[in-house]
């Protein structure tokens, strides 16, 4: 066997190793959690006027009697066959659940990732470039309001000014109602549902229910993404090299752009996947002020209700995204930087 | 600079896109009824299992039963569905129904005899949580097939003593006596569950709408069943979106985008009152809102303090501020518009008198700690009573938790103090008289979870004989009488201090008309809607 081909399977069978040792952690913890806290999950099944008879034959049949070990272990069975149980809300299999709401959150964190770097990438480079001008003061003031304003805050004023007054963009919902269930789902992704099915109308009218959402998250993106690349290209700007490519005379775009920006690649990639893991986990508020059936809400509501199957299958997508976007991130800095390889 | 110009311009172009998708006046048409409601409580569709609110609601509007409310005279009482007359024999035991002839449900089959006694054997045979309303009636799992019996268009039910009549057809008309397409449910029956997982998410019923789909914490929706005995309704599509913001449901009634929303804070309603094109409507609900004290702390379980605690509280306060339009006072167990209510309220805000009360059971200061669900409401209310009950010397500590975690501790007897809310079961006073004032076993072995009066450790004080005995008195009036006085004894004796009862204010776009949501005694009902 090439010694190359060696190499790089022991790389892929210890990646492979370290994913499946921290997503069992991460399930043993969550599920450990999900039984010591002082939420009865039987009541959520029976409700509160279940007599004592109907309670115990839902305790017995939730398998709840069993020590904690084993009640693991036969989760931890089931799920290395694909089965992440029923849901006790929604009464479907938890892995249909998923199916349904981690769609609709990749494709609002998608969108606002992408606005808060489209937006904050070139932001943070000008209020670099341009330290301490109006340019700079008016970044750094945006970045600091995305910051400090409650998402709750921004999501309903958001609504209020360009829904309620203006009636530019579309409600809360993925879609009007008079667009639901047209379309036929192949990725969960509405907007590329759309597309697919050649079906512009409602393309149309899930784009305007998207925009208000994935700018307010965008915008928050964009806080965080712009100070990063401020705070990375004021570190590069101030360096050496810099100093000598202008004395070169080289031109300014081409010393910012091709030299500076281009040593904090590498850098970025990190903040933006870092930055997408959090949008990707759900973001529970924006998700209930526009009624957005996201993940966010999902595990949220599981968890209130104590409803473990759907906390644990939801903590395991979670969890896999954040594994799954580090070693992304990490091959990314390979293609960037060779000196990472 | 380039760059920015290419930002600009496809934000600009973006922003273009979503304008154009958004109508600047929307509305919903004319056949269609769209309504924003917390519908996250949710989580089985099956009659036989349901027992949430917003289930109830879908349920009402999809099942029929042996005998059903009239939404547009709820004070009626029951009156024929499904089973069009009713026989009482002799001794009291056995009603024979009737079966309405020519009803077909949404499948197409016919509605049988058949169907609805087994429809009421299931619910008997799955035991799940609402079954206690029928097994009250001494059905159960090996009988139920002898005492609830299909023969030609009659299906008779026999219970294990005399009933009121009026107890029994009440009890019929919640939602587990709604009547299943026996045919189509046991096509999806799996390993012998008669359909439960099946149902859970799907219908088959014969009532005016059927289900489309109902997707978890997103919508439920549903349309015209043509196969409905009675009027085609207006609507011929219902939609239920879960909005959980008030602020949220607001906007949407404002631009048009709903017809109804049901969940709008006092705030919200204020906010929209006056509005143009919009009406608030009011209706008083079954659900009352209380608070206990558990008989096993030994200072709650004197008498005098029992009687203080209820002068502590600043009802009318609490009712003209933050639970305004929302709540009124209302200080019995059978909410008002209920057989054999009343509407005695002798307790007001009286911290001299509690302090006099105090005195004579010779206790002094003394700190307690009530267990509240983290509702805003509940959580003011519980708020209020700490700054009222400080007034005379009793420091309430409040323990706040998620309704599961709350009511874990209530049901095992462990809080000095349950700050909470009550809805009836089924429309019958029985409901609630058998929960606040009934308790045939107050040890702690008898786990008698579901009866308040047992959470609380109260014995009922003799309560418990006269609930027995009103609920076999076949007069009417007479039974009437005997809530009444049941009532009344409890208003002085009982740890229950009842405080108030729900009004639901629902904003709707003011061309909807005859949208009732059952009062006191019943869900909502979409088929008389119209716009």
């Amino acid at each position: 066997m090439p010694p190359q081909f060696l190499r790089f399977s022991i790389k892929a069978l210890k990646t492979v190793g370290s994913i499946l040792i921290t997503m069992l952690g991460l399930m043993f913890v969550t599920f450990l959690i999900g039984r010591v806290m002082p939420v009865d999950p039987v009541l959520a099944v029976v409700g509160e006027r279940a007599t004592k008879e109907v309670y115990d034959a839902a305790y017995h049949a939730m398998g709840l009697d069993k020590p904690l070990l084993v009640q693991f272990g036969y989760y931890l069975w089931d799920v290395m066959h694909g089965n992440f149980g029923m849901s006790l809300l929604t009464a479907r299999p938890v892995s249909q659940d998923i199916a349904r709401v981690f769609p609709a959150t990749m494709e609002l964190a998608s969108m606002g990732t992408f606005f808060g770097v489209f937006l904050g990438v070139p932001l943070g480079v000008i209020a670099a470039v341009r330290r301490g001008s109006w340019i700079d003061q008016v970044a750094r003031v945006v970045a600091l309001v995305g910051y400090s304003m409650p998402i709750f805050w921004l999501g309903l004023m958001g609504l209020l000014i360009f829904y309620g007054i203006l009636g530019w963009v579309g409600g809360p919902g993925r879609v009007g109602i008079f667009y639901t269930d047209i379309v036929p789902v192949r990725t969960g992704l509405l907007l590329v549902d759309s597309l697919l099915a050649g079906d512009w109308d409602v393309f149309k009218s899930a784009f305007s229910h998207i925009i208000l959402p994935a700018s307010i998250l965008g915008y928050y993106s964009m806080a965080y993404i712009s100070r990063m690349t401020r705070s990375f290209m004021l570190e590069q700007l101030s360096a050496e090299y810099i100093t000598t490519a202008r004395v070169k005379g080289l031109p300014e775009r081409t010393v910012i752009w091709r030299h500076a920006f281009g040593n904090i690649k590498v850098q970025l990639i990190t903040v933006i996947a870092l930055s997408y893991a959090n949008l990707l986990e759900g973001a529970v508020l924006t998700e209930t002020i526009f009624s957005w059936p996201g993940i966010g809400q999902y595990i949220t509501t599981a968890l209130l209700s104590a409803d473990m199957n759907a906390v644990l299958g939801g903590t395991v997508v979670v969890g896999l995204i954040f594994v799954l976007l580090n070693i992304f991130s990490d091959l990314l800095y390979q293609v960037f930087d060779p000196r990472a390889k | 600079m380039k760059i920015m110009k290419n930002i600009m311009a496809t934000v600009v172009m973006g922003l273009a896109v979503g304008m154009t998708a958004a109508p600047a006046v929307a509305e919903t048409p004319a056949n269609m009824l769209v309504i924003a409601n917390r519908i996250d409580d949710i989580t089985t569709l099956d009659p036989a299992e349901s027992f949430e609110f917003a289930s109830s609601d879908v349920s009402r509007n999809i099942y029929s039963k042996l005998v059903n409310f009239n939404p547009l005279d709820l004070k009626a009482g029951y009156g024929p569905d499904l089973a069009t007359s009713w026989t009482v024999s002799e001794d009291g035991k056995t009603i024979t129904f009737t079966m309405r002839e020519g009803a077909k449900f949404a499948s197409g089959n016919p509605v049988r005899a058949e169907d609805a006694a087994w429809s009421l054997q299931r619910a008997v045979k799955l035991n799940k949580t609402p079954a206690f309303i029928l097994t009250q009636f001494g059905f159960s799992p090996e009988n139920v097939d002898k005492t609830i019996v299909a023969s030609g268009n009659t299906v008779s039910v026999t219970t294990n003593k005399r009933y009121a009549t009026s107890f029994v057809l009440n009890s019929l008309t919640a939602t587990i006596g709604g009547i299943l397409d026996m045919k189509t449910v046991m096509q999806h029956d799996v390993n012998g569950d008669m359909g439960n997982a099946w149902l859970k998410t799907n219908t088959a019923g014969s009532g005016a709408y059927k289900l489309v789909s109902w997707k978890p914490n997103e919508s439920v929706t549903m349309e015209v069943n043509p196969n409905w005995y009675g009027p085609a309704p207006a609507m011929k599509r219902v939609i239920v979106r879960h909005v959980q913001e008030s602020a949220t449901q607001r906007l949407l009634l404002e631009r048009g985008d709903i017809d109804v929303a049901r969940n709008l804070n006092p705030s919200d309603v204020g906010g929209i009152t006056g509005e143009a094109g919009i009406k608030v409507a009011s209706e008083l609900r079954g659900r009352l809102m209380y608070i206990s004290l558990n008989q096993k702390n030994p200072i709650l379980a004197k008498p005098e303090v029992r009687q203080a605690i209820k002068y502590l509280v600043d009802y009318k306060g609490m009712q003209d501020s933050f639970l305004k339009g929302q709540y009124v006072i209302h200080q019995n167990f059978l909410p008002a518009t209920f057989l054999g209510a009343i509407d005695d309220a002798p307790y007001s805000l009286n911290v001299e008198k509690a302090k006099a009360l105090l005195k004579k059971a010779g206790v002094g200061p003394f700190e307690i700690t009530a267990g509240v669900r983290e509702a805003q409401e509940r959580l003011e209310i519980a708020q209020s009573l700490q700054n009222t009950f400080a007034q005379a010397g009793i420091k309430l500590n409040l323990t706040v938790g998620t309704g599961k975690q709350i009511l874990a501790k209530y049901r095992s007897r462990e809080l000095d103090m349950y700050v909470g809310a009550w809805g009836p079961d089924y429309p019958d006073p029985q409901t609630n008289a058998g929960t606040f004032a009934f308790n045939p076993d107050n040890s702690d072995e008898a786990q008698l979870t579901g009866s308040l009066a047992w959470r609380n450790a109260w014995d009922t004080d003799g309560l418990t004989k006269e609930v027995e005995a009103a609920v076999v008195e076949p007069d009417r009036d007479v039974r009437a009488a005997l809530y009444g006085k049941i009532q009344r004894e409890f208003l002085k004796v009982s740890p229950f201090a009842i405080l108030f009862q729900r009004i639901e204010q629902t904003g709707e776009r003011d061309n909807v008309k005859n949208l009732n949501l059952g009062g006191a005694i019943t869900a909502v009902s979409y088929w008389p809607v119209t716009k």
